[in-house]
């Protein structure tokens, strides 16, 4: 996981007005949980879908999992407006790559451009990004299970005690649905509807688990 | 412009820099209040229906605790099928605009292509990312292009947001109320247009740096139809209508102009 992560020095310097709320002028974020499970043949990514401006929600729809080449999608969390210029600079760097080299590119070549740019410029930004992804050689994400985003925390027990090597694509699913799902109850600045996404050799299939489909977690 | 403090972090504690300027400026106002920056406090609205886009602004624009305009325009003119509805601070909103307008201008006529929506707001948000927020510019791009009928939001620190409907501004969350309850997909242009229209209202009722009028702007395939003023306050302040103040006298003066060299080139001809 590519992460950069520094508290912004940068906020509006223009006179506080008191009739304008001061969450208008703080920076927008992906508060988040963002997660990726490798299965064998693929990996299915999942994500929250709320931005936060303070405490306002600023879109209950987002969309985390951002493609970056035909087989290789990036799940964003932290600053919108960093993630979102990392990502635009990433899929040019990796289509770039990939025209010249004359083949699909590699997810660690992603990952590794993802890395260059968060490490460059480490004091700007606040990018916490998973790259996931399939290709010729390994694809995956990096490791077996990858979670990250401030609602990760609470599902550390859930995924330490149920993930299990070698699950099918659909199981993958499923965790991966209940995982985000669970963290999206405990953590405020995770919620709204669960983009899936299962990456593999025959393409990318998305998902939405929409709010009224949650998975049921607690009894109470 | 180079953001000085880009690759380096600023000092920790209180920074005197600008101290004295400060105390020179103060003592222009002689003890009096230093003005502020105009914001537009603002309610921006935008909702896509069956046929294309609708823009809606509210027209105050405040410094302080002081409405400095009461009928500004905050729908700006980007391409001839693309407007942007602008909240924040009044001159980053204005100029900015103006500088998309002009980028696309000549976008469209070096590539003979008419702009798309997906461009402006791309360059938009390269803009404002470069600039790390510190223009204060949240903007509400609507438009019809030939891939359809679009509406964007991007934030001052260059974030980008596709949605069918938005609302932008120190009123957005009673716009956004109106809004949640009552949009539709594929809805009418009547519809859609009074959908617009209480959402500003909303905005104008419950917060106090929103008011005045309130501006239409309807983007279709066949057109742009901007209604400046859609609504008009019902708290006009009638007492000083254009006839108030009696023309005493007039003088009209035409300028003697006298033609002061007159020269003929030839142009060379193939």
């Amino acid at each position: 996981m590519a992460a950069a992560t520094m508290n912004p020095f940068f906020s509006q310097n223009i006179n506080q007005n008191s009739l304008v709320p001061d969450w208008t002028s703080q920076e927008v974020s992906t508060g988040t949980t963002i997660m990726a499970v490798e299965y064998d043949g693929g990996v299915v990514i999942g994500a929250d879908s709320r931005t936060t401006t303070g405490a306002y929600i600023a879109n209950r729809v987002t969309d985390k999992l951002t493609p970056i080449h035909d087989r290789i999608f990036c799940c964003r969390s932290g600053s919108a407006a960093d993630t979102q210029a990392i990502a635009d600079v990433v899929t040019y760097q990796l289509g770039f790559h990939s025209i010249e080299l004359d083949a699909p590119p590699l997810v660690e070549t992603a990952a590794n451009l993802f890395r260059a740019s968060c490490y460059r410029y480490r004091e700007e930004l606040s990018a916490g990004i998973l790259v996931a992804g399939w290709d010729q050689r390994r694809g995956g994400a990096g490791s077996p299970s990858q979670w990250g985003g401030s609602g990760s925390s609470y599902i550390y027990g859930y995924m330490d005690s149920n993930y299990k090597p070698n699950m099918t694509k659909d199981q993958c699913l499923e965790l991966v649905g209940a995982a985000v799902a669970l963290a999206m109850e405990r953590d405020g600045s995770s919620g709204g509807v669960i983009r899936l996404a299962s990456i593999s050799e025959a393409g990318v299939e998305r998902r939405v688990i929409l709010g009224n489909q949650l998975p049921k977690c607690s009894t109470h | 412009m180079a953001l000085s403090n880009v690759l380096e972090t600023p000092l920790p504690g209180f920074n005197f820099d600008n101290a004295a300027r400060n105390a020179a400026l103060e003592g222009l106002y002689d003890g009096g209040q230093t003005p502020k920056p105009m914001k537009t406090g603002t309610t921006i609205a935008g909702v896509v229906f069956k046929d294309g886009v609708v823009l809606g602004a509210d027209t105050r624009a405040t410094s302080g605790e002081v409405v400095a305009d009461k009928m500004c325009s905050k729908i700006h003119y980007i391409a001839p099928n693309i407007y942007c509805c602008g909240a924040g601070t009044a001159a980053d909103t204005e100029k900015t605009t103006e500088l998309l307008s002009s980028n696309l201008t000549i976008f469209s006529q070096t590539s003979g292509r008419n702009p798309r929506l997906v461009m402006a707001v791309n360059i938009l948000q390269d803009m404002l990312y470069r600039y790390h927020g510190q223009i204060g510019a949240s903007l509400i791009l609507g438009g019809v292009d030939c891939t359809g009928n679009h509406l964007y939001t991007v934030g001052p620190y260059g974030s980008v947001n596709k949605m069918p409907y938005l609302a932008m501004g120190s009123g957005d969350l009673a716009a956004l109320g109106i809004l949640e309850d009552r949009y539709q997909q594929d809805m009418e242009l009547d519809t859609a247009k009074e959908l617009v229209r209480v959402a500003i209202h909303a905005g104008i009722m419950n917060d106090l740096a929103s008011g005045n009028n309130i501006d239409i702007c309807v983007i279709t395939r066949e057109g742009v139809d901007y209604i400046r003023p859609y609504q008009e306050s019902e708290y006009k302040d009638s007492r000083y209508r254009p006839g108030t103040t009696p023309v005493l006298t007039k003088k009209v003066v035409p300028l003697k102009l006298e033609v002061v060299q007159e020269s003929v080139q030839q142009m060379e001809t193939i």
